[in-house]
């Protein structure tokens, strides 16, 4: 197999894109591919000050390695989600992958911020997936440190995988709402709120796993101890085997939604007006933000299962 | 050849030369789902992989909600 640039051993075959590349192509595709979404959906300039959510995973770290190599103004926000073993080496990554680039990184640790609440201590106490708690505690993170930290552009490493099988559930289940609000720019709808993009959203898992391992970069290969099962998974598996009969399936699913699909759903956002959480002070929508219902649930649950094991 | 599947940190043989397409097919895996690597490079299917050779096939699914 050939690279279709060059002519040079091909590293990397792309169905989706009836491509093949070697290293040096690939990874200019890639930049190139990144730096074209950035542009066409007006997600960021070079002026902006932008935080980039970092896991540990190959997303995150591709995100910011490639952001950082276009010449952005970046920052790295990691938050500590408590999960035993696999928080520890993730946070242990992400530093070393800071560290190595001299980059500028914050780490914020559940058990220091707000209610002091891990993840697998949230999911206990509401017997909820802890996916649900995770998605809720670390919004709130990402909304509070770009709102305090001054930045105007919040950045995810959610790729075309992520946005397919998001859409996915969502027209299985017809959430309108959550139609209405799945873009790769949410402009801000409170003062306190900062632009959050996706710049990886037309670039396949695939990709972003051979980006990072042909920089370098050494990531979480592990999954997460709490997805085993999750949903979003079943939903991934579907996508890939239609994938692998009808190559480019997961491009068109997404950009056709968000060309055609889209606009119809516009109206079912249910963006009411915004005030301020009578706890924190961050947005919402009634009295507490989503973040200090959760919180407020669990610590009802916990002083409940206190007085049970007391009778 | 000694094949590493992570990140579920199995192993399997398989026996002879084989092409890394033939490799995913026989253990049943998704094309696209995996990187194939051998050392410091990446495989495309249509490579052949030695039997005295290892390999590793890395998981590019990462999951739950983020």
């Amino acid at each position: 197999m050939k690279c279709r640039r060059c002519a040079a051993a091909a590293t990397l075959q792309l169905r989706s894109h009836n491509s093949a590349f070697c290293k040096p192509c690939f990874l200019l595709f890639f930049r190139r591919a990144v730096e074209r979404t950035i542009d066409r959906d007006r997600m960021f300039t070079r002026e902006d000050q932008v935080l980039v959510a970092v896991s540990g995973g190959k997303d995150s770290l591709a995100l910011w390695d490639v952001l950082n190599d276009l010449g952005f103004s970046t920052e790295g926000l990691y938050v500590g989600l408590g999960i035993d073993d696999y928080s520890a080496d993730s946070e242990r990554k992400v530093k070393r992958f800071a560290a190595s680039r001299g980059l500028r990184l914050r780490v914020l640790d559940l058990r220091e911020e707000g209610a002091g609440f891990t993840i697998p201590e949230a999911a206990a106490s509401t017997r909820r997936q802890p996916c649900a708690a995770c998605g809720t505690f670390k919004r709130h993170s990402f909304d509070r440190a770009a709102a305090e930290g001054g930045f105007n552009v919040l950045a995810t490493g959610h790729n075309l995988d992520d946005e397919a099988a998001r859409l996915l559930g969502n027209v299985l289940h017809w959430q309108l709402p959550y139609l209405a609000k799945q873009q790769p720019v949410l402009t801000p709808t409170h003062p306190r709120f900062v632009r959050k993009v996706r710049p990886l959203y037309r670039t396949s898992e695939l990709e972003t796993a051979a980006y990072a391992f042909l920089r370098g970069i050494d990531y979480v290969v592990e999954e997460c101890p709490n997805s085993h099962g999750a949903t979003q998974l079943v939903y991934k598996d579907l996508m890939n085997r239609l994938e692998q009969q009808m190559p480019g399936s997961k491009l068109m699913f997404v950009m056709d939604f968000l060309k055609h699909g889209h606009p119809l759903f516009a109206g079912a956002s249910a963006n009411a007006d915004l005030g301020e959480c009578a706890s924190c002070g961050m947005p919402a929508a009634g009295e507490l933000c989503g973040y200090c219902r959760l919180v407020s649930e669990i610590e009802r649950r916990r002083a409940q299962a206190v007085t049970y094991s007391r009778a | 050849m000694n094949v590493r599947l992570e990140p579920q940190g199995k192993r399997v043989s398989l026996a002879g030369r084989r092409r890394v397409g033939d490799i995913v097919r026989t253990l049943g895996i998704v094309a696209g789902t995996v990187l194939v690597i051998r050392g410091d490079e990446l495989l495309t299917d249509d490579q052949v992989v030695e039997d005295h050779e290892s390999i590793e096939l890395r998981a590019v699914i990462s999951g739950g909600l983020r």
